[in-house]
């Protein structure tokens, strides 16, 4: 157990060594007075949620506590009021980085104005969105800024136990948790009598089995108690009745992470970054046919085209952008012509879109957004849990439409069909994932609407994704009859003979179009 | 396939298991955290152990399956010692995967989805890994064979089985 003067001792003497190890071995640079990661990749970031990650062990609590780690908790258990805290969030406009977006604070102070013998302080770190890792990136990176957070949460809220519901699948997240805890209640910092100020918190691990929906969080809370995982009816809000029909509190591992630093710098110096009503930085997961893949934290309201170019380098082997997929799932396609749309909650949605958990998947000329909108509703038709008709049976229901539509049998109906059924399912499923899962599908047909009449008049598909659509062919004039394609198609398709010269065919009858003719050939002599 | 739970042979773990779900009789949501044990401790979820589950944690054998069940990590079927996926994408298929799942099945004696009773070996035919101008592709736990003839299927189990006698 330490106490107050020990933890500034701990942060007077291990910083400055810290600080010279990392400018010594070139990880860090100092910018404006603080430690940033070194390189050009982050100079156009701003690091919030992710500003300890890659500079400080995880393992090591010295290392957070040296860059004013557990600072603000010390500080709000000594200074401030329950109602201090929770007019500081509400103040600062947080908004909830799962992917909802509501306001942090005024889910606080729900929770807090309700009388109970128990309340809960839970941590969601189920993160199962296809395409987005950021949570894993801070868990593993950055346990402790989660726990300061959900510790100063609880105190706001008067909640005495906590829990972080972590996917299984995140062996490392696990581990670094788990040491983070230990560590964590060997300091006095978790546990009873936090600091000396009388306020008690623990914290215990959760992990999932497996099944997308528990990040919902009435799902989440369900299978906390030890049943599957199924969303309830809201309301009640889970402020109100939650884990154990008690007040409980959920908040996503990004929006933690950001809670402390809150503290320290205080709401005004939060608002003066990102836009008003979205402050603050995001986290996303830039993935997909982009130059330079990765985590990257900016601004809220950055324009999508400044992040997919600028800092993620444009798209891959100079084939052309056609769309960024957003959200995940839950989320929506952006076409070209709105690349200069700033990244924010609202500006997304009003395009279709949302921010969502922040996956952020960039595509090229050679995705068929009909293939991607069926990709991601066969996705939601595995992942749903069954309790609603909607979801369940709907959703299936749009994939066979779908599936018509590839392989090349749909017709202009099934699009009306189509959109029908999505708004229905939109409006009627019990839970989030229902009730977006028609996302990808109706962005699609309001921005790409074309492709789905190309499929469905010309039986075409332009990216060649479709393979009941697309035909393979070789080109005379550019063939250098390298043979290439005749030695490696696995179903022996294509003839011709260069001593002979017998020129190089595909046979459309066998050929079963797995590309790798086209991928292997030399000379781009294979169109489709 | 039948398989019978060895309860002889498990006879120290179960032993372990029965103590751990004492440990956890008392916390609140214990089902999941002891199922994910049981699954660690013995590969699988044998039908006795759920039982066990039940009656350790005083909760209704109905919904420790109905629970067990809804999650995608939980498996019902033990898993071998080394696990044969063989690809029946559609390169692999037309190019003769069928044939070749067929001799696996014949040699072992088991269908596709089962594990055979010394528990040395499991068969499991996936969709398409992605490996189409090798077809047809057999992955044996981490390692790849390409371009895979019947002829060669005897070969390839025996190397695993000599592996194993190895071991043990």
């Amino acid at each position: 157990m330490i106490n107050r003067e020990e933890l500034h001792r701990i942060r007077e003497s291990h910083k400055p060594e810290l600080e010279a190890k990392l400018l010594a071995n070139g990880t860090a640079e100092m910018r404006d007075g603080r430690l940033v990661l070194a390189g050009d990749y982050y100079k156009k970031q701003t690091r919030v949620a992710l500003k300890n990650s890659g500079l400080i062990d995880p393992k090591n609590i010295d290392d957070y506590i040296a860059f004013d780690g557990y600072r603000a908790l010390e500080q709000v258990l000594s200074e401030k009021t329950q109602k201090d805290v929770i007019d500081l969030m509400t103040e600062a406009n947080l908004r909830g980085r799962g992917g909802a977006g509501f306001p942090t604070g005024r889910k606080w102070n729900e929770a807090y104005g309700i009388q109970a013998n128990q309340k809960y302080f839970l941590c969601n770190a189920d993160e199962g969105d296809p395409g987005a890792y950021m949570d894993r990136n801070i868990l593993e990176n950055d346990p402790h800024a989660v726990i300061e957070g959900m510790a100063i949460g609880a105190y706001a809220v008067g909640a005495s136990q906590g829990y972080i519901y972590v996917r299984a699948e995140y062996p490392v997240a696990v581990k670094m948790l788990r040491i983070a805890i230990e560590q964590a209640r060997e300091y006095g910092l978790l546990g009873k009598n936090i600091l000396g100020s009388g306020f008690d918190f623990d914290l215990d691990l959760r992990l999932g089995s497996g099944a997308f929906v528990c990040g919902e969080g009435t799902a989440l809370m369900e299978s906390i108690q030890g049943n599957r995982g199924m969303p309830r009816m809201k309301p009640p809000r889970t402020s109100h009745k939650g884990l154990w029909q008690k007040p409980t509190i959920l908040n996503n591992v990004e929006t933690l992470a950001c809670v402390p630093i809150i503290f320290q710098k205080g709401a005004e110096w939060f608002r003066s970054i990102g836009t008003e009503k979205s402050p603050g930085t995001k986290v996303f997961a830039l993935v997909g046919k982009v130059e330079n893949a990765g985590l990257v934290e900016v601004p809220m309201g950055m324009p999508l085209n400044e992040i997919v170019n600028d800092i993620g380098g444009g798209v891959t082997n100079g084939k052309a952008l056609k769309a960024v997929q957003t959200g995940g799932p839950s989320g929506g396609c952006i076409p070209l012509d709105l690349m200069d749309t700033p990244v924010d909650f609202e500006s997304l949605a009003k395009i279709g879109s949302i921010v969502g958990s922040g996956g952020m998947v960039v595509m090229d000329e050679d995705t068929c957004m009909v293939d991607i909108s069926r990709f991601f509703l066969e996705f939601t038709v595995d992942e749903s849990c069954g309790k609603c008709t909607p979801c369940r049976l709907g959703t299936r229901r749009m994939m066979e439409l779908l599936d018509k539509i590839t392989e090349g049998k749909g017709t202009l109906d099934d699009l009306d069909d189509l959109e029908q059924l999505a708004k229905d399912i939109q409006k009627s499923s019990l839970c989030a994932l229902g009730q977006t899962a028609p996302n990808p599908v109706l962005s699609t047909l309001k921005y790409f609407r074309s492709e789905y009449e190309d499929h469905i008049l010309n039986h075409k598909c332009s990216a060649g994704v479709c393979r009941n659509l697309t035909a393979y062919e070789i080109q005379e004039d550019t063939c250098k009859s390298c043979g290439i394609c005749k030695k490696n198609c696995p179903v022996n398709a294509i003839t011709g003979d260069k001593k002979a010269e017998i020129p190089f065919v595909i046979d459309q009858e066998a050929c079963i179009k797995c590309g790798v003719c086209y991928q292997d050939c030399p000379f781009d002599a294979i169109t489709k | 396939m039948e398989f019978t739970f060895d309860l002889e042979k498990n006879k120290e773990k179960i032993l372990e298991f029965k103590e751990f779900i004492l440990e956890h009789r008392k916390m609140p949501g214990a089902l999941i955290p002891v199922l994910q044990e049981a699954q660690v401790k013995f590969g699988y979820l044998p039908q006795e152990i759920m039982e066990m589950i039940a009656s350790g944690l005083a909760v209704p054998a109905s919904k420790v399956f109905g629970v067990a069940t809804y999650y995608s990590q939980f498996t019902f079927i033990p898993k071998g010692k080394h696990n044969i996926s063989i690809c029946l994408g559609t390169a692999c298929y037309v190019k003769g995967a069928q044939d070749i799942l067929e001799e696996f099945e014949n040699i072992l004696g088991i269908k596709g989805g089962e594990t055979t009773p010394n528990l040395q070996f499991s068969i499991t035919d996936c969709r398409c890994v992605g490996d189409c101008s090798k077809a047809p592709v057999v992955v044996v736990d981490e390692d790849v064979y390409a371009k895979v003839k019947k002829s060669d299927v005897k070969d390839i189990i025996a190397k695993y089985s000599q592996e194993v006698e190895c071991v043990d």
